[in-house]
């Protein structure tokens, strides 16, 4: 039996299929851009062809992220905190907090042993802090977001970077740059900036080891560092960290499809047809 | 509901919409009648004081809230705007003075007539005093401060009951000369007892929601109920209401049903509603099978639940006290306490604080309210923002994000549990 899980988030969408023994077969991931159900099919049917799969293959899938109404093709939608919670559990089983930083929002999700959502505190209103916070320092420099971490990683004597908007960011870093600061410099203040917020963030929630990184920018290097150094204590990242939304609604699928095999319906989570809340 | 099973559901709000309408008719006549129009706020009102003047009485938030509700508080906050009010003001305060700009035409499209006095109950929140210094600008009519002590210790001293005993006698003579008519006590004593009798009333529909399933929603019902003690208190219409608004509850705990035709999670709920667009945040809830059993929101014009009564033997006293526990004149410690107890009578799930973007009076220290419900007393506790008039705040996405991932893993504990 195979399942899917496919996370529309802000800036990607992200596809992953499992087996019945929880194993991953296969990744997707494609550019969310404006059309949200084609990303959701694109990025559920690249992991499809990665493994050379059929649509029919995959007995149950669910949807997770902000467009998790738009996975048409879903069984199930359910949010990409529990998702988050539910992934990280698994990649790292002594999770006790998740930070999960993406395109637009920062979460902090404290989750008991079982991987159970307990409590999360989210960004408010603004992208401070968050993916698109880099992307915009990113711009400015010239260069790719790939690059950025590392670059950051380059510095010694890291800026001060004290806006918070993303707006407003861009003209900090061009007025940091008209002085002739380094470019190394001015971006390891901004991702100092970044984990300054993401950690408080994580303290509003309750800050317990162990600590799992998730989202888009746990694949940054330099984030990882700045955040480590800001907490003073290690955070488990993993290659798939980027997909543990993905994972963890794969994972969701599982036990659904299971259930459903046995013959009876164990409700452990609340299921919504896509029909039925399509927004 | 079937015709012969059900006599009286609907009536609730239905028979509150005919008096609001009436209300603002008699308010849109009121000048060529001959009376004089006094505006106050809703928070510690003096009502039963100028009902023995015969004033009509306008309360600017129920205009705004009105126009939140009908979708015109957008375009009547960007006129003020226009005129230099900031983002971070008020919603209420900015759609009020927009809706000034363009004529004072009230949110049912009739004419709200100009004030003759401003009665500013000052009860906790700073913003209400310069609201109504911009109307008396604007206006050029007089402003008169009623100076309201905070609970600084959560009790009513008799020292600050006099003081505000005091000020109410000396604005008599003020209000005399702008209406022509004389104080007269035996109207102050019976204003006070038609008030006592709604407030009766209001609390048996309040305290029915400790059924189960609740019959009443405290917050997304409340609204539309509590609408009468608001604008009419003091007039014996105000109490007929209730009588009326009562059947219709009783009869909902006669068979057994609620708002919620599934109620799944029972709901504390701080903060007032995201007016402009009250329907889709109830349907965020309703999803759930969310019912509100208790709320602060439907106490802002008083706390009857907790015992307090207009009382016609010591009239002026008691409207001092009314003023004095009024929940934006509550220190924070009490508002919190407030709402831990209504978790605990109501039998709550949970606790959701509705946190209005531009209204400090009502948002500062949430965060830590949430923080203890949590800590201290491990209530579950959600915490979502938007704005009480601003529709720009109001993003649907995020909040339906919150929503569901806070109602999603409460089940899922509910059901592991099981």
């Amino acid at each position: 039996m195979l399942v899917a899980g496919v996370d529309v988030g802000s800036t990607q969408t992200k596809a992953i299929i499992l087996n019945e023994n929880s194993e991953i077969v296969a990744r997707g991931i494609v550019n969310t851009g404006a059309n949200v159900v084609k990303a959701a099919e694109k990025a559920f049917q690249t992991a499809r062809s990665t493994a050379k799969l059929e649509e029919w293959d995959v007995s149950y899938t669910v949807g997770t992220g902000y467009g998790r109404y738009k996975v048409l093709f879903g069984d199930a939608q359910i949010t990409e905190i529990s998702c988050h919670a539910r992934g990280a559990s698994f990649l790292f089983p002594n999770t006790k907090t998740i930070l999960d930083i993406g395109g637009q929002d920062t979460k902090g999700i404290r989750i008991n042993e079982k991987g159970e959502v307990i409590d999360f505190c989210m960004n408010d209103k603004c992208a401070a802090g968050t993916g698109r916070f880099l992307a915009a320092a990113a711009d400015v420099m010239g260069i790719t977001l790939d690059e950025l971490g590392d670059v950051a990683l380059q510095s010694n004597n890291p800026l001060r970077i004290t806006n918070v908007c993303t707006v407003f960011v861009e003209t900090e870093i061009m007025n940091h740059l008209s002085k002739g600061k380094k470019g190394e410099d001015i971006l390891a203040g901004v991702h100092q900036s970044i984990a300054a917020r993401s950690v408080s963030l994580l303290r509003r929630v309750g800050l317990e080891q162990e600590i799992t990184f998730t989202g888009g920018v746990s694949k940054n290097r330099g984030m990882i560092k700045s955040l480590e150094e800001k907490l003073g204590l290690h955070i488990n990242v993993n290659d798939d960290s980027q997909f543990i939304g993905a994972i963890g609604a794969a994972l969701f699928a599982l036990e659904r499809a299971k259930s459903h095999h046995d013959g009876h319906l164990h409700q452990q989570e609340k299921f919504i047809s896509a029909k039925e809340l399509a927004i | 509901m079937s015709e012969q099973k059900f006599k009286y559901q609907g009536i609730g709000r239905d028979y509150q919409k005919k008096l609001l309408t009436d209300w603002y008719e008699r308010l849109q006549n009121a000048k060529s009648v001959g009376r004089k129009v006094a505006y106050l706020f809703v928070p510690g009102n003096v009502a039963e004081f100028l009902r023995v003047f015969d004033f009509e009485l306008v309360f600017p938030e129920v205009n705004a809230l009105q126009c939140g509700v009908r979708k015109t508080s957008g375009d009547l906050i960007l006129k003020a705007e226009d005129v230099g009010y900031s983002s971070d003001v008020c919603g209420y305060v900015k759609n009020d003075i927009g809706m000034m700009l363009q004529g004072n035409i009230g949110p049912s499209g009739t004419e709200i007539p100009k004030p003759d006095l401003l009665l500013c109950t000052y009860c906790g929140c700073t913003t209400f005093i310069k609201w109504f210094e911009a109307l008396a600008h604007f206006y050029d009519v007089p402003l008169v401060m009623l100076d309201v002590p905070y609970l600084r210790d959560g009790e009513i001293s008799d020292t600050d009951r006099q003081y505000i005993v005091e000020q109410l006698k000396e604005i008599i003579p003020l209000c005399e000369k702008i209406t022509g008519n004389k104080f007269n006590y035996d109207k102050l004593v019976e204003a006070t007892k038609h008030s006592a009798e709604a407030e009766n009333l209001w609390v048996q529909i309040l305290h029915s929601a400790k059924h189960k399933p609740s019959p009443f929603d405290s917050y997304f019902e409340a609204v539309f109920f509590m609408a009468p003690i608001y604008v009419l208190r003091g007039l014996p219409e105000c109490a007929d209401y209730y009588r009326e608004a009562l059947k219709e509850i009783t009869e909902r705990i006669e068979h057994g049903v609620g708002p919620i035709p599934d109620e799944k999670v029972r709901v504390v709920i701080e903060g007032p509603p995201p007016w402009p667009h009250f329907r889709a945040f109830w349907e965020l809830l309703k999803h759930w099978g969310v019912c509100a059993v208790a709320s602060s929101y439907s106490k802002v014009g008083g706390f009857w639940d907790h015992g307090f009564r207009h009382d016609y033997t010591q009239p002026f006293e008691s409207i001092a006290d009314y003023c004095l526990t009024c929940y934006t004149n509550q220190n924070l410690p009490m508002r919190t306490e407030l709402l831990r107890s209504y978790a605990e009578e109501y039998n709550a799930d949970a606790i959701v604080i509705h946190s209005v973007k531009s209204c400090r009076s009502f948002s500062v220290g949430q965060a830590d309210m949430r923080e203890q419900f949590i800590r201290k007393w491990n209530i579950p506790t959600l915490l979502v923002e938007s704005d009480l008039a601003d529709p720009r705040y109001f993003q649907a996405a995020q909040l339906k994000n919150r929503i569901d991932a806070f109602f999603e893993s409460l089940e899922h504990k509910r059901l592991v549990s099981a």
